[in-house]
């Protein structure tokens, strides 16, 4: 329920801030800092209530949302997204508090939008149902796409159409891989389901697995982004108002990255290592690449936005590399991001309410005159460098060593998962922290030293209070995190350390098999949603006839042995249908040959068809033979 | 032996100390600033000696055994195999670096409040300073490599902010950001090496699976079979030893911070700091920091001789090259700072012939003499408001005659000359050079002796030069400047007193063998520490003798060779007073003249940043824009992004033209459309098959029991009219229609005949065996046709005596 309390917070404060009167824009901010305030230290309670030692999913609540079709309002969290959770919602008063005076215009609904991204950004987090994650991933392009289009600057409708049409490409692609996984486990088991937690412990056959992973794949890569579908994130970035920019930095970028390591990987672990060898090598490519067009830029917002494809890069690189270092140390960079980026766009934010501009020639020198918010903004800047004893050392440090080590991973399993030289791949992501250091201190030394040289610099006021306040939580956590980062990395230990068993325990079924349905595996966590049906799945395969109309519906016909196919040697899977279908709903049987039924079969059938009577609805209709 | 000890107050007190500065110092007067800065100085020191007092207690010089203290602070970065502790340790080598961080670095800072004392950002100054007191503390007592590197990494960090810590000076560069530059120039030349470091980091972890310093070392002691000895193949090539290429990649780093070829070019820029800076960071602690890497990882070190070589050989590189550039700098900072390259040259020589006790005595002499030359030029810039360059000064010993004492003890003292303490720890680094024997490259030893020999008579040259043009001779400045020259007060002057009395006096810690088996002192206090690496490299390499053994038992060989060192060092100071001593001469400015080209090279540091420019710098930009502008914004963004948006658009624009606005267009084309539907959909019925249990047996008769329900299914794949279809049933073909069923109180046969019904699906059972047709009529209402089709089913009996079915004339019943 606490889950639901945190996603219900903002939705009632934008509904509350929609009702108010549109000329008080204070009380309306007002209104939006009370409740992002109040989801913060609601979820605050999450760390409270989390149980370091478990590594399922906690907080966990489900109702059924569409009956028919299988949704399950399903949500909870684990070790994983809980920090994501809480970085959502600790930036959201950050960033409320710095839009008090970057937004005068239509304040109310800016407001009303932060808070249904909130919303949005924490379900898209917390939902264990693939439908319900796809609609929270929809509605969070809305708000942002108003944000960009109505409070942006510059080409600002271009840079929201873009940043909407793009993402969406890749959303579409993957709702066809979400529907297709919904029919294929469907038709397998009898169990239309969207839910998570019921999906992810089957596994599909080899080839499908390497699509359906590619499908989701391109919807994560486009929001991480990843080179070389990351041209949307310099133009959203630019133009969108601060507030947009450290959301999108802060926390929507995770999204694909978080895509990836609770859906993607997890659902489709063939195809995931299929595919790892390339997302890896893309992601080096998109840490140098990153790194160096940053540097190559004029305009200090693209800076950062081009740095943030290289961060992200690294974050994709730990997380292919599938060993514990690796995948903590990605999750931790996944917040290290969300901080030191988001840090240093409310930075350039404060410079552009004072200068109205982001041109780095315009800057230089203003050091002498904000000397507070200079070193404010020289630690998130060495953060963002990953300099030791600040929080970005303990990602990057971790990922690398992942990345280095990783064929001593998984368990001591060599998997395929690098077709390069690991090391190699390290090694060319550790250029990624000089280079970083390299467009980092350029941006720095342009906007904060040399002697002021614009005239509009020189009377330019320091950081105000409301100013040092929004800094100051960034500012502890960047140190808290680099120097004792336990509490954070305990907490995700043991819920990474399932994900890579349950990862190597499907990859090892998945191989080799071929099927087109998908198998259930019975040596898969649950959650205590999962159905009980399916702790326990029968033997065999039940046919059903479902007749036209929707009106007679036959549980009980005959068993029916499958014939065996080649190869050989696959198993079938185990597939068990509900004990009563709640509706006729247009599932295809399945559409194979059929063996015919021996005498001896068919005389134990028809005693077991008289020793439990016949089912209603059919009894007058004989036939005349 | 272990002891605990809580060693990190000792870094924190600086931290702490650097946090009150930074947040609090601006609003806060100087005695606050300085009292809270220096005092935790002092704090550190005060600790250190306790550590030391506690070290020497259990410190036995006879059987070179020693307690080392431990503190495990906390659990620092835990995910899976990656354990890595906050832990700090302190073993006589920590010792000694404890010592000269704390000692020099407290003097320094109360010269800094002398020094800075007009300064507008006191506090920031201050805050940077015990900053970096913190990071270098906590690099020498990391008791593992990560701690190791965040201490090297902050460290780092420190000086780049120290160095551009005047970030608005306007110096000879248009825009002002002459020092920001320098600064980020260390930054990122240093983040070069340590790039290679983190590399080497990850190798060891690899093998090891541990960086602690005592797990590193367990696993060198494993002698051959050890996972250091196990050959490796980085990046695909190969294969080398994995501790050589670990070695190599850490003195990368080292090559970085301590400034070595081929990463020094950022340590004379970093002059443009305050001059206290320059002492502290870039010339006593900070750039040492690489030596005591490698003598801190000795056990590494000693396993790879063909790596020791490359040391020894870049050391003895460097040395040279960085002294003849000494030879025509004339920045009185340039001079020293070439001058600490070189001295770090001889470092690294020492450590890489395996004699780390001689290095680590050379970093600690040389923290006293570059420390106190550093203070002194220093005051004479201080008292000079601002004047660096050596041509102008001269004659400064009258008025700044404490000032041009110290200098002059130190200058005698890294010249080589003896009794003074650098000459015996430069001596002892040569010495153990020439008797080097190293397996991997057997001319290692004269080689680097004579490189170390040439540099050891230029920089007995350029400090000669430096002092007398300094001091003696006539004063070249001009009267106003001279009236407002003053001496340094009391917070300057004690430091540049105690260290030039350390310069004077501290040789004695470490005398020669000639003096006695335990004459060296410094020798004995190391051995527990820097020894273990030959033990390990002797059980490992078996018949390698990478320790200077050969002739160090020869004292007359020794006695010999310090002879000539001496020698050579009082020529060049002999030559230098000589040719400068009444300023600067006319046959000095003949010799340049003759050789104009060699001497351009050496004044322009062989242009070396020149080349770094054209083969790293200038690409590097060429190829981010190129990447930016061609790659990204044309490629990716015009081409692909926007390319697929404007086909879209085209699409659009094509489909556009059939929006003419015409109703006759519009008509016809609706007339046109139309035709095209009724052709479609008003295809008659004719596709239809008949499954039965889902089996679509086309002609061939099926096969069901007696009493089984079978399933008729006349669906078609896609049916677009199957709201109009209407379907007659009969199963046994006599007929008469099954199904739809006649009602049973029905009217007549007749009208049963006409019924139609919408079921696709039916389902029968045959309770007779037999062969049957089952027939299907259907009809679209629409159109009024109607189609049949038929299917065979044989029904058989089970439990029927088996007859040989083949064919339709065998069966009794036949066709019906």
């Amino acid at each position: 329920m606490l889950l639901i309390a945190i996603l219900a917070i903002p939705l009632v404060g934008a509904i509350a801030v929609a009702l108010m009167p549109r000329k008080d824009e204070q009380g309306a901010r007002h209104m939006g800092m009370v409740f992002t305030l109040l989801t913060f230290f609601v979820s605050l309670a999450l760390i409270a209530g989390f149980k370091i030692s478990d590594p399922g999913m906690q907080f966990e609540f489900s109702v059924p949302w569409v009956r028919s079709l299988g949704i399950n309002f399903h949500v909870g969290i684990d070790g994983i997204s809980l920090w994501l959770v809480l970085l959502a919602t600790l930036l959201g008063p950050i960033v409320m508090l710095s839009t008090y005076k970057a937004i005068d215009t239509r304040v109310k609904e800016f407001v009303a939008s932060l808070l249904i991204l909130e919303m949005a950004m924490i379900g898209a987090l917390v939902s264990l149902d693939l439908f319900v994650f796809y609609v929270f991933w929809e509605i969070m392009l809305v708000p942002m796409y108003l944000m960009i289009g109505v409070w942006g600057h510059g080409a600002k409708i271009y840079a929201a159409l873009k940043f909407v049409l793009y993402t969406l490409v890749g959303s579409l692609v993957m709702l066809v891989a979400i529907i297709y996984v919904y029919v294929s486990h469907g038709a397998a088991t009898g169990f239309y389901t969207f839910d998570y937690m019921v999906l992810t412990q089957s596994v599909w056959g080899e080839q499908a697995q390497i699509f359906l992973f590619l499908a989701f794949a391109i919807a994560f890569a486009i929001k991480v982004p990843m080179f070389p579908l990351h041209t949307w994130l310099p133009d959203a970035h630019t133009q969108a108002p601060t507030a947009g920019s450290v959301i999108l930095a802060g926390v929507l970028l995770k999204m694909g990255t978080y895509g990836f390591i609770r859906f993607a990987i997890p659902l489709f672990p063939y195809g995931a290592a299929v595919w790892a060898p390339y997302i890896s090598g893309l992601a080096v490519i998109g840490i140098i690449y990153g790194a160096l067009v940053a540097y190559a830029q004029k305009d200090a917002k693209k800076l950062v936005a081009y740095s943030s494809v290289s961060h992200l890069g690294f974050v994709m690189l730990g997380l292919m590399a599938m060993n514990e270092a690796g995948v903590t140390g990605s999750l931790y960079q996944m917040l290290n991001h969300g901080i030191s980026t988001g840090g240093l766009f409310l930075a350039i934010g404060m410079l552009y309410e004072r200068r109205h501009t982001h041109e780095l020639d315009q800057f230089g020198g203003l050091w002498r005159r904000m000397p507070v918010f200079a070193g404010m903004f020289m630690i998130i800047m060495l953060s963002s460098a990953g300099l030791p004893g600040l929080n970005g050392f303990v990602g990057e440090f971790l990922i690398l060593v992942g990345a280095f080590t990783h064929h001593q991973g998984v368990a001591g399993t060599d998997l395929p998962i690098f077709i390069w030289h690991s090391r190699l791949m390290a090694g060319i992501a550790a250029i990624g922290v000089v280079l970083g250091a390299v467009y980092l201190l350029h941006l720095y030394q342009k906007l904060m030293f040399g002697p002021i040289t614009q005239p509009k610099n020189a009377d330019l006021d320091d950081a105000s209070w409301r100013e040092i306040l929004t800094f100051a939580p960034l500012i502890v956590l960047i140190f808290a995190m680099g120097i004792y980062p336990k509490p954070f990395l305990e907490r995700m230990e043991p819920a990474v350390k399932l994900f890579l068993k349950e990862y190597k325990v499907k990859y090892k079924a998945s191989e080799g098999y071929t099927g087109q349905q998908p198998k259930q595996l019975a040596s898969l966590s649950r959650s205590k949603y999962a159905l009980p049906a399916l702790s326990a799945p029968r033997a065999g395969i039940v046919a059903k006839t479902t007749m036209a109309g929707g009106k007679a519906v036959s549980p009980k016909v005959p068993k029916i042995v499958r014939p065996k196919i080649v190869p050989p040697k696959v198993v079938r899977p185990k597939i068990v249908r509900p004990k009563v279908r709640p509706r006729g709903g247009a599932a295809p049987a399945p559409r194979t040959p059929r063996k015919r039924i021996s005498p001896e079969d068919m005389r134990r059938i028809r005693r077991q068809m008289q020793q439990r009577g016949r089912p209603p609805g059919r009894g007058g209709r004989g036939g005349a033979g | 032996m272990k002891e605990s000890f809580p060693l990190i107050w000792i870094p924190l007190l600086p931290l702490l100390g650097a946090a009150f500065n930074l947040l609090l110092g601006r609003k806060l007067s100087r005695r606050w600033v300085h009292t809270v800065a220096v005092g935790t100085v002092f704090g550190s020191l005060v600790m250190t000696l306790f550590v030391l007092r506690q070290l020497y207690a259990g410190w036995d010089s006879h059987h070179h055994t020693m307690v080392t203290l431990h503190h495990a602070v906390f659990d620092w970065i835990n995910a899976g195999a990656v354990q890595i502790k906050f832990g700090l340790m302190a073993d006589t080598l920590t010792g000694v670096m404890l010592f000269i961080v704390t000692f020099v670095g407290a003097l320094i800072h109360l010269y800094s409040t002398g020094y800075m004392d007009h300064e507008r950002d006191y506090a920031r100054f201050f805050g940077y300073l015990n900053l970096f007191m913190g990071a270098m503390l906590l690099l020498v007592l990391g008791d593992n490599l990560v701690v190791l590197f965040l201490g090297w990494e902050g460290v780092g960090l420190c000086s780049y902010l120290l160095i551009g810590f005047w970030y608005d000076k306007s110096g000879t560069q248009k825009l002002g950001l002459e020092n920001a530059n320098a600064g980020r120039k260390a930054f990122i030349v240093n983040r070069i090496g340590d790039l290679a470091f983190i590399i080497g980091m990850f190798i060891l972890f690899a093998a090891v699976g541990s960086l602690d310093f005592a797990d590193l070392s367990a696993a060198a002691a494993q002698g051959p079979q050890g996972p250091l000895m196990s050959s490796y193949a980085p990046f695909g090539f190969g294969p080398f030893s994995l501790a050589g290429v670990a070695a190599l990649f850490l003195f990368i780093g080292a090559t970085g911070k301590s400034a070595q070829i081929p990463l020094y070019v950022w340590l004379p820029d970093a002059m443009a700091g305050p001059t206290p800076v320059s002492a502290l960071i870039h010339a006593a602690t900070m750039v040492t920091a690489g030596v005591y890497m490698v003598a801190r990882m000795n056990f590494l070190y000693m396993l790879t001789p063909s790596v020791m070589a490359v040391v020894a050989l870049v050391g003895a590189l460097t040395a040279f090259v960085a002294a003849t550039i000494g030879l025509a700098q004339n920045d009185i900072k340039k001079v020293l700072a070439y001058s600490t390259v070189s001295q770090l040259g001889y470092m690294f020589m020492g450590v890489g012939v395996g004699a780390y006790a001689a290095g680590i005595f050379h970093v600690f002499t040389h923290a006293f003499f570059k420390a106190c030359l550093f203070l002194g030029a220093g005051a004479v810039i201080h008292a000079l408001h601002h004047e660096q360059d050596i041509r102008r000064m001269g004659g400064l010993k009258s008025s700044l005659s404490v000032t041009r004492l110290t200098f002059l003890v130190a200058t005698i003292a890294i010249a080589g000359i003896p009794p003074l303490s650098g000459f015996f720890s430069k001596d002892e680094i040569l010495w153990k050079a020439i008797s080097t024997a190293n397996p991997a490259a057997p001319w290692l030893g004269p080689v680097i002796y004579v490189l170390g020999m040439a540099g050891a008579i230029c920089t007995a040259f350029y400090m000669f030069r430096l002092y007398t043009l300094t001091f003696e001779g006539k004063c070249r400045l001009s009267a106003e400047e001279q009236a407002k020259i003053h001496p340094p007060d009391w917070r300057m002057a004690t430091p540049l007193v105690v260290l030039a009395f350390g310069a004077l006096v501290l040789g004695v810690l470490g005398l020669p063998g000639l003096f006695g088996e335990h004459a060296n002192f410094f020798h004995n206090w190391l051995a527990p520490t820097v020894d273990q690496g030959a033990k390990f490299a002797a059980l490992a390499i078996p018949g390698a003798h990478v320790t200077p053994a050969i002739l160090s038992k020869s004292h007359g060989a020794e006695g010999g060779l310090m002879a000539l060192s001496f020698a050579i060092a009082l020529l060049g100071s002999v030559i230098a007073w000589r040719v400068y001593n009444k300023g600067p001469s006319v046959w000095a400015r003949n010799l340049t003249d003759r050789f104009r080209g060699p001497y351009n090279a050496i004044y322009n540091k062989y242009f070396v940043d020149e080349f770094y420019f054209l083969v790293v710098i200038w690409p590097f930009k060429k190829i981010a824009w190129l990447l930016w502008k061609v790659v990204d914004a044309l490629i990716i963004d015009l081409l692909c992004v926007r390319g697929s948006a404007r086909i879209v658009d085209l699409m659009g624009r094509l489909v556009r033209q059939f929006q003419t606005g015409s109703v006759q267009h519009y008509l016809a084309g609706l007339l046109v459309g139309v035709g095209v539907i009724l052709y479609v959909v008003a295809q008659p019925p004719d596709d239809f098959r008949i499954r039965a249990n889902s089996i679509k047996a086309a002609g061939a008769p099926l096969k069901v029991l007696v009493g089984e329900r079978v399933f008729f299914d006349a669906r078609r794949p896609v049916d677009k009219a199957m709201r109009a279809l209407e379907y007659k049933w009969d199963f046994d073909g006599d007929g008469k229609v099954d199904e739809p069923q006649a009602p049973t109180q029905q009217k007549g046969q007749k009208e049963q005949a006409q019924r139609w019904s919408k079921r696709q699906m039916a389902n029968f059972i045959y309770k007779k065996p037999g062969r049957y047709r089952v027939v299907m009529d259907v009809r679209d209402t629409r159109w009024h046709t109607q189609a049949r089709e038929t299917q065979v089913i044989d029904v058989i009996d089970p439990n029927a005596p088996k007859v040989p079915v083949s064919g339709s004339s065998t069966h009794g019943k036949g066709v019906h």
